[in-house]
């Protein structure tokens, strides 16, 4: 009996490891296993297979050279960097319309929500059909009487890449509203009512008061919305197929294209590791600041 | 607890009997809409009736990209299909892995090379040995119209690609689309491969396309082509990019577009809509390039596989692909030709049967040339620079000077 307790004590001290310990080495070995096996096999030759013949930087070399892999990181310069900014400005402003203690705040904010239970393919297909010239809103504004509206910016390769955001921006940000809705919640009422009592005005306090307080979501969002950015692939699979050509490829496709049907296995894992260091470039200036503000 | 593991140990020995039940034959393919599906399903009768096990193993999606990834994981854990559908150069890579099983006994009893022309042979080949065995052939330069279009707009079928810009303004008059067509990166190279075998030659496109000449590839003649390909961008409406082949088809079979170029699968759309071939839907090759042919075969390749019972099933099957029972039947549902010469041509439509007599008399004058298009002249990396050039060519305003650079430096980084 006195032998027994000790280690039932033991057992419950160690349960939370012995839990954790399969999903732990899942994700040791799926994740930071196959970055490494990823890295390895962007200074290799491999074509179809993997091959261990080692050749430097070669893979990366050729990446650069290549015009498709300049369109596509283009690509998400412009895709990433507007679809960021319209999804902040647009959840933003939701998030405060919505926090007027309106009626059928539940219901609205559900509409708002909903897109973000869509899967890319559906959105991007449905968008497909909207913005296709001959029977999408082209065409009804042209039913409409207008006959000079032209709207043909999916099949106009100067101009696809912004089809993308709009598909995008429809899908999430009614997500981004929701996080800023739960941190305008998360705001202590006592200080805004203090600055109420001071006779600041509605804007004074969302200016100065709850959106200075509102700082760490705005990161997560950030960090959020540029994930979903770069990993994008299937929106582009959905609406525009990469084209017209390849002008709205985005480096998510360039590397699915290059590894799994070209048989280009070393340039695929090259682009790869360039957009993991994309991420990286973003998480790690997060997770400094966050684990900085920690300590203090 | 006892009968529950007996049960297991039951139904464990149930499986490894079913397992290693002789003469199982796995095939991978990517055969799963309507007639395919049923050409599939010839093949598999003819095996069961010679006492062998079929076990399908259909992946669908992406022209056999899907597949194709299947078929890598299940090679490399060394569990490799009897058989997978497989095309063109492919079949190389995997022959140099030394994945793929040597079918020369097969091939010398039913006398394989006397069957197919030598340019189809070689793509099966390995090391002079066969690895992989045909099953049909698909002419890729087609030209398919309809007739009221031309008839409504007063013109005869353009021979030319000169005729064929020409006809544009009087087709767009009598308010149709001159040429329906897809604008994905495939249906662009497709395009562009017929004006270059018609303009260029076959010589010219084997050099280019083939060999990789880097001085062909730089040509005037090449700037030439690149410019009649510019050319047909006015030929065709302002929605296609995204559009689907079967759409572009349906364009033509219902008269809003006139002509489209594409391989004989697209015989499968009109006969499906009830169209007659020569009277409905003219099927008629590619302008300049009536005694040329390019062809776009598919095939499987076999895997090395370990037991004797199973490398049997698998000559089996070898040997009934290339027999005449299941080339006429799957090549009738298939829409294409049977790849194996001198077979009986009454049974085939007029398309078909003018596409069996081009390709017999072309093997003869080497106008027989792999469609780089459909990978049969390329591996996968040079194809996949060839169409990156093409299709953004098509796609924007780059100039022909510039483009011949772009292609051959894209084709030499490449490989």
């Amino acid at each position: 009996m006195a032998n027994k307790r000790p280690f039932t004590d033991m057992l419950a001290d160690s349960m939370p490891k012995l839990v954790l310990a399969p999903s732990f080495v899942i994700m040791m070995v799926c994740i930071y296993g196959y970055i490494l096996w990823t890295a390895a096999l962007s200074f290799t030759k491999s074509r179809m297979l993997p091959q261990w013949d080692f050749v430097g930087f070669d893979q990366y070399t050729k990446l650069m050279a290549n015009d498709r892999w300049a369109v596509s990181s283009q690509n998400l310069i412009i895709f990433g960097g507007m679809f960021i900014l319209i999804c902040l400005v647009i959840g933003i402003t939701m998030a405060i319309l919505l926090d007027q203690k309106i009626r059928q705040e539940g219901f609205l904010r559900t509409i708002y929500l909903y897109p973000m239970a869509i899967s890319f393919i559906v959105t991007g297909t449905a968008w497909k059909w909207l913005l296709n010239p001959s029977m999408g809103i082209q065409q009804i504004v042209r039913d409409w009487g207008y006959t000079d509206f032209t709207f043909d910016w999916l099949v106009n390769s100067e101009m696809v890449v912004f089809c993308l955001v709009i598909a995008a921006v429809w899908q999430s940000s009614g997500f981004v509203m929701a996080l800023f809705l739960a941190g305008l919640r998360g705001v202590d009422q006592e200080m805004i009512k203090a600055a109420q009592l001071d006779g600041a005005s509605l804007p004074t306090v969302y200016r100065r008061i709850i959106l200075p307080s509102l700082k760490p979501v705005f990161f997560s969002a950030f960090v959020i919305l540029s994930h979903i950015a770069i990993k994008s692939f299937d929106l582009v699979t959905a609406l525009t197929g990469g084209g017209p050509g390849y002008s709205s490829d985005l480096p998510a496709n360039f590397m699915y294209a290059h590894a799994f049907t070209r048989s280009q296995m070393g340039l695929g894992a090259a682009s790869g590791m360039m957009m993991l260091g994309g991420v990286l470039a973003i998480l790690i200036p997060y997770l400094y600041s966050e684990l900085r503000g920690k300590k203090q | 607890m006892n009968k529950t593991k007996a049960a297991i140990a039951g139904l464990a020995l149930a499986v490894s009997a079913v397992v290693a039940q002789a003469g199982e034959v796995e095939v991978l393919h990517y055969w799963t809409s309507g007639g395919e599906a049923k050409s599939v399903a010839v093949l598999k009768d003819l095996m069961t009736k010679e006492g062998h096990d079929w076990k399908d193993f259909a992946v669908a999606g992406g022209a056999g990209e899907a597949a194709m990834t299947v078929l890598k994981s299940r090679a490399v854990s060394g569990n490799a299909p009897a058989a997978a559908q497989m095309k063109g150069l492919d079949i190389q890579e995997w022959a140099d892995l030394g994945f793929l099983a040597d079918l020369d006994g097969v091939a010398k009893k039913a006398g394989w090379d006397e069957l197919l022309p030598s340019v189809v042979s070689d793509i099966m080949k390995f090391e002079g040995k066969y690895v992989a065995v045909p099953v049909n052939v698909h002419r890729v330069n087609w030209l398919w119209a309809n007739p009221e279009a031309f008839k409504k707009a007063g013109i005869s079928i353009p021979t030319t690609w000169a005729e064929m810009i020409a006809s544009g303004p009087k087709l767009k008059a009598a308010g149709i689309i001159p040429l329906a067509h897809g604008g994905q990166a495939w249906q662009d190279a497709t395009v562009f491969e017929a004006i270059a075998l018609g303009m260029g030659g076959s010589e010219f496109y084997n050099k280019a396309f083939v060999e990789h000449d880097d001085a062909t590839l730089r040509s005037d003649k090449m700037i030439e082509i690149f410019k009649m390909f510019k050319a047909t961008r006015d030929l065709i409406d302002a929605d296609s990019p995204g559009r689907d082949w079967n759409i572009a088809t349906s364009m033509v079979i219902n008269g809003t577009a006139a002509m489209q170029i594409m391989g004989d699968w697209a015989k499968g759309e009109f006969t499906a809509a009830g169209k007659v071939p020569g009277k409905d839907f003219i099927c008629a090759p590619a302008p300049q390039t009536e005694h040329q042919y390019t062809f776009n075969i598919d095939s499987f390749a076999l895997f090395n596989l370990k037991s004797d019972e199973a490398k049997e099933a698998q000559n089996t099957l070898a040997r009934l692909i290339m027999e005449p029972t299941f080339q006429e039947a799957f090549n009738l549902n298939k829409g294409s030709i049977p790849v194996r010469q001198g077979m009986d041509q009454t049974p085939f439509d007029s398309c078909a049967k003018l596409s069996m007599k081009d390709f017999s008399e072309t093997a003869k004058t080497g106008n027989l040339v792999p469609s780089f298009a459909h990978g049969m002249a390329t591996t996968s990396a040079a194809l996949g620079a060839i169409s990156d050039v093409v299709t953004n060519f098509y796609n924007s305003d780059q100039s022909a000077e510039e483009v011949v650079v772009k292609l051959a430096n894209a084709i030499k980084a490449s490989m």
